[in-house]
Formats: C-alpha cells, sequence, structure tokens
C-alpha cells in the first residue's frame, strides 16, 4: 500500500509539532524517520497510524483519503517504543488479542488462531516462548513479540517508533537483521522512527531527515550522504 | 505491593542489627497498643456475660435491621463508588482537559469536609425547607431520615477511596497498552475490560475494600441525615451508639465486635486474594 502526506500539519495548543511536511511513500518500501529528539517523528508515525489526529492536511493510503479513519480502520501494525506487551497476558494471548478482537464473523476459530499464532512465533523465531509473560523475556525478545503481534493483524502498513531504541548494541544489530527480513518476506510498506543515523542509512530503501518539526531531506541512504540538502543533514548524518 | 519492596529494602540497606531492632519493637508495641488492644477489649466486653447473652442482644429486632441496613447500603454505594471512582481515574489519567487539576482537588473533597457537616448539607438540600426537598416531599419521594438519605451520605463519604487508589497506578502505566489494543482492532470497550481493568485490579480491590470498610463504619454523615429512627434508619454504628448510650453495653459491644469482625473479614479477603495471586501479582510489578 502506498502512502501519501499532503500538507499535515499538527499542534499541540500553542506548540507546533509538526510545519506542514509532505511525503510520498511507495508501496513495499522501508522508510526511516530520521531526525534528533523532538523533531516530530514520533507525532508524525502517530497520525499515520490513527493514534494523532492532523491539525491540518491530509493523509492518503493508496490514493483514497483516510485522514478521517480512525485507529481501528487503519489496519496498521504499530510497534510502539517500548513495546506496549499486555503484561498480564502471555506470550500466546499477546499475539493472538488482534485477531479475538475482530467482529464474530470475521474472528477466525481458536483452532486457526492457534495456528496463526505459532506460525507467526515461527517467523520471529521464538517458536518456544507462547506460555512466557512479557516479563519473562528480554528485551529483544520482546521487540520481536511486539513485531508479531502487529503482523497478527494482517496490517496495511508496519509502524514501529524506535523498534531498537532500548536494546543494546549486539543484539540491535541482529535485530535490524531480523526486521529486515520480515520486511521482504512480507511486502509491507513500512515505516520505523529512529535517531541514529547508521541504522536508518543500514536499513532503509529511503531516509527521511527531520529537524524541528521539518522535513530537511528525503531520499536514498547513498543520495542523502552524496548529496546533503543542508547544513542540518550533513552534520546529522556524519557517520 | 508493600511487601515486595520491604524485601528488596531489607537485602540492601544494612542497618546495624540494634537499630533495626529497636524500630522493629516500637513498630509492634505501637501495634499491639493502638490497634490490638482496643479490639481484644471490644470482644471482651461482648462476651462479658458470655456467649448467649451476646448472641441474644444480636438477634433483637433492632440490631437485626441494623445489620441489614448496614449491609444493603454498603451493597449499594461501593459499586457505585466504584463505577464511579474507575470513571473519574480514567479520565483524570487518560485525557488532557481543562479544569483537570480542580476536579482532583474536588474529589478530595469528602476527606477534608467534616462528615457532620456533609450530612448537613444533604440535609439542607434534600430537606423540606428547600424547593428541591419541598417537591420530593410533595411527590412522596423521601430522602432525608430516609434509606436514599443514607446511602447518598455513605457515598459522599467514601467517595474518595477508589479513585485515589486508582489515579497514580493509572498514570504510571501511562496509556501505551491501551493504545496497542486499539492499534491492534479493539473499540474502546473491549480495550477498557480487557487491558486496562486487569491493569489496575489490585489497586481495585485495595480501594474497594478500603471503600467498603468505611461505608459500614460511617457514622457522621449519616447520624445526621438518617434521623436515627430506631429500627428504621439506624445503621450498626448508629445502633451502637443508641444501645451504649442506653447503658447496654454487651448489647452495643456485641454490635461492635459484628462490625470489627466485618471489617477483619475484608482484611482476610485481600490477603488470601494476594497470596492466591502472588506469582501473577510479581510477574506484573516486575515487568
Ligand atoms: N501529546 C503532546 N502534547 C504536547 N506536546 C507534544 C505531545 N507530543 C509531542 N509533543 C511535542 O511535539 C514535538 C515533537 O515530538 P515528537 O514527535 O515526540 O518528536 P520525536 O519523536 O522526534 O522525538 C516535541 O516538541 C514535543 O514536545
Ligand atoms: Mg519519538
Amino acid at each position: 500500500m502506498n502512502i501519501e502526506i499532503e500538507e499535515l500539519a499538527k499542534e499541540f495548543g500553542t506548540e507546533r509539532a509538526l510545519h506542514p511536511v509532505s511525503l510520498a511513500i511507495p508501496s513495499g518500501a522501508l522508510i526511516a524517520l530520521l531526525g534528533p529528539s523532538g523533531s516530530g517523528k514520533t507525532t508524525l508515525l502517530r497520525i499515520l497510524g490513527g493514534l494523532e489526529f492532523p491539525t491540518s492536511g491530509r493523509v492518503l493510503f493508496d490514493g483514497a483519503d483516510a485522514t478521517g479513519l480512525t485507529v481501528q480502520e487503519r489496519r496498521a501494525g504499530f510497534v510502539f517504543q517500548h513495546y506496549a506487551l499486555f503484561k498480564h497476558m502471555t506470550v500466546f494471548e499477546n499475539v493472538a488479542y488482534g485477531l479475538r478482537a475482530r467482529k464474530r464473523r470475521e474472528r477466525p476459530t481458536d483452532a486457526e488462531i492457534t495456528r496463526r499464532v505459532s506460525r507467526l512465533l515461527d517467523l520471529i523465531q521464538l517458536p518456544d516462548i507462547g506460555a512466557r509473560y512479557p516479563s519473562q523475556l528480554s528485551g529483544g525478545q520482546r521487540q520481536r513479540v511486539a513485531l508479531a503481534r502487529a503482523l497478527a493483524i494482517e496490517p496495511r502498513m508496519l509502524l514501529l517508533d524506535e523498534p531498537f531504541g532500548a536494546l543494546d548494541a549486539k543484539v540491535r544489530k541482529e535485530l535490524r537483521q531480523g526486521l529486515r527480513e520480515i520486511h521482504d518476506r512480507t511486502g509491507l510498506t513500512t515505516v520505523f522512527v529512529t535517531h541514529d543515523q547508521e541504522e536508518a542509512m543500514e536499513l532503509a530503501d529511503l531516509v527521511v531527515v527531520m529537524s524541528m518539526g521539518r522535513i530537511e531531506q528525503v531520499g536514498k541512504p547513498a543520495e542523502i550522504r552524496a548529496k546533503p540538502a543542508s547544513d542540518f543533514v550533513r552534520d546529522f548524518t556524519a557517520a | 505491593m508493600s511487601d515486595i519492596t520491604f524485601i528488596r529494602a531489607e537485602s540492601v540497606t544494612t542497618e546495624p542489627r540494634l537499630t533495626r531492632g529497636v524500630l522493629i519493637g516500637v513498630t509492634m508495641a505501637l501495634i499491639a497498643v493502638l490497634l490490638f488492644a482496643p479490639l481484644i477489649a471490644v470482644f471482651a466486653e461482648a462476651l462479658s456475660r458470655g456467649w448467649a447473652a451476646a448472641v441474644a442482644s444480636l438477634a433483637s429486632p433492632d440490631a437485626r435491621s441494623a445489620i441489614r441496613l448496614t449491609l444493603i447500603v454498603a451493597a449499594i454505594a461501593v459499586p457505585l463508588n466504584a463505577v464511579f471512582g474507575i470513571a473519574a481515574a480514567w479520565a483524570i489519567t487518560k485525557f488532557d482537559f481543562r479544569g483537570k487539576a480542580f476536579l482532583i482537588t474536588l474529589i478530595d473533597l469528602p476527606f477534608s469536609v467534616s462528615p457532620v457537616v456533609a450530612g448537613l448539607a444533604l440535609v439542607l438540600l434534600f430537606g423540606v425547607n428547600s424547593s428541591l426537598g419541598a417537591w420530593l416531599v410533595a411527590n412522596d419521594l423521601r430522602i432525608v431520615f430516609a434509606f436514599p438519605g443514607i446511602v447518598l451520605a455513605t457515598m459522599f463519604v467514601t467517595f474518595p477511596f477508589v479513585a485515589r487508589e486508582l489515579i497514580p497506578v493509572m498514570i504510571e502505566q501511562g496509556r501505551a497498552e491501551e493504545e496497542a489494543a486499539l492499534t491492534l482492532g479493539a473499540s474502546g470497550w473491549r480495550t477498557f475490560f480487557t487491558v486496562t481493568l486487569p491493569n489496575i485490579r489490585w489497586a481495585l480491590l485495595y480501594g474497594v475494600l478500603l471503600c467498603n470498610a468505611r461505608a459500614m463504619g460511617e457514622f457522621g454523615a449519616v447520624a445526621v441525615i438518617s434521623g436515627k429512627i430506631r429500627g428504621e434508619t439506624t445503621t450498626m454504628p448508629i445502633m451502637i451508639e443508641m444501645l451504649y448510650n442506653e447503658y447496654l453495653s454487651v448489647a452495643a459491644f456485641s454490635l461492635a465486635a459484628v462490625l470489627a469482625l466485618l471489617a477483619l473479614v475484608t482484611l482476610t479477603l485481600k490477603s488470601l486474594l494476594e497470596w492466591r495471586h502472588a506469582d501473577l501479582l510479581a510477574a506484573t510489578r516486575r515487568h
């Protein structure tokens, strides 16, 4: 699914989190929103997911206006910054949550749910942790469970807020690879937020550099390296 | 909640043995003097003429109607306050709106206003001298000196307990899990029942138990609004005071012992639940 953002702006009271920004995300792309803390990355991601509504501007999914769609109608697989796993549920129940929440007509049978959850746990290479609680998992495992939970709803796109932010360097490298593989296998349009330029450059097809609520540059990693559009971009992406 | 912190504090701090011993000793002595001794005195007084006398006094129509009234009032006031408490805590922690700080202060109002004043306020509001009260009387709806007034007074006095327990817990938990449920397609109600409620259940239980203990024990506000009509609007605390003033000490203390027992039952219930679910409790806390 391709995503278009037209002149999107967001104000919190008097605070301008996003100046009008426009962006086209091609279907199936893996995109990084890169920028320092407070540059508006999370706000933009949350507007895409329907968790926040813009002050002005439009969001289009496959050409259709999606600005007014509720969070449930968006069907965006969202991975939160600290994963937001349901701590009182097992891993299995966490992943099954979105399937069980469906309307009766569309809800899979229990057997089908079990089958789909095991397939997702296989996909994230943690087949045996279904019975555990989130508190019994490592940080990296939690991140992968959050990813599986988001994928379970058969989302139209994948939105991840600092998915590697809370992990140590070694795990981070492994999971980067994991996200790339899952993206390539599912073919989902994927947007992830990061403040780590190396991570953005290594993982993304397209990098969106943001600063103070504005988009500074959009381009392939190599283009941004070779031709930074501003001093800010050059400084921020200097390795 | 506290026992977990205590275990950790004990292993980390290295207070000298003597200090620790003295502190524990003083605490124990205080608990014994302030909590246990009065409780035992009540039971001793109730049984001073033997079991038969105590049981007989409890079987009297006055005592039985007081026990019944207190249980019914609590059974109405506590669930309603649980619902209102959840709603208030939800509004305060999950939404941003103007007048939020004022609302938080307002929730605490019943704690700072004397119950007698609260009772008088309700009499003024619903009594025959107000136009609302006159209208109510004209339509044969009795609130003052009647059952609805007792429920209202009890609800006013016990309103803060549930909200006060929930607000800090809900602030600490933030909105992320609820937002996750919504992105997964859950409706607002489903999110509330499958995510919010399970996350606050211990605080809610604790708030409800405190609310219940206070609802059954409330004296001041109920004394004013009930009119103390014997056998009709006399709750247990009111009846105890009346019996005591009439020098019927076995009857008074027997009823007091029952009231104390009801409080002990709620406490035991809470400990039992915490013990049965200790593993899950620890799992959610550690995360
Ligand atoms: N709910 C909110 N209320 C008020 N201000 C907010 C809120 N969310 C974000 N902001 C402000 O918007 C700006 C952008 O924030 P954010 O999108 O979280 O940035 P980033 O994710 O790039 O760190 C910041 O200045 C932040 O303070
Ligand atoms: Mg952010």
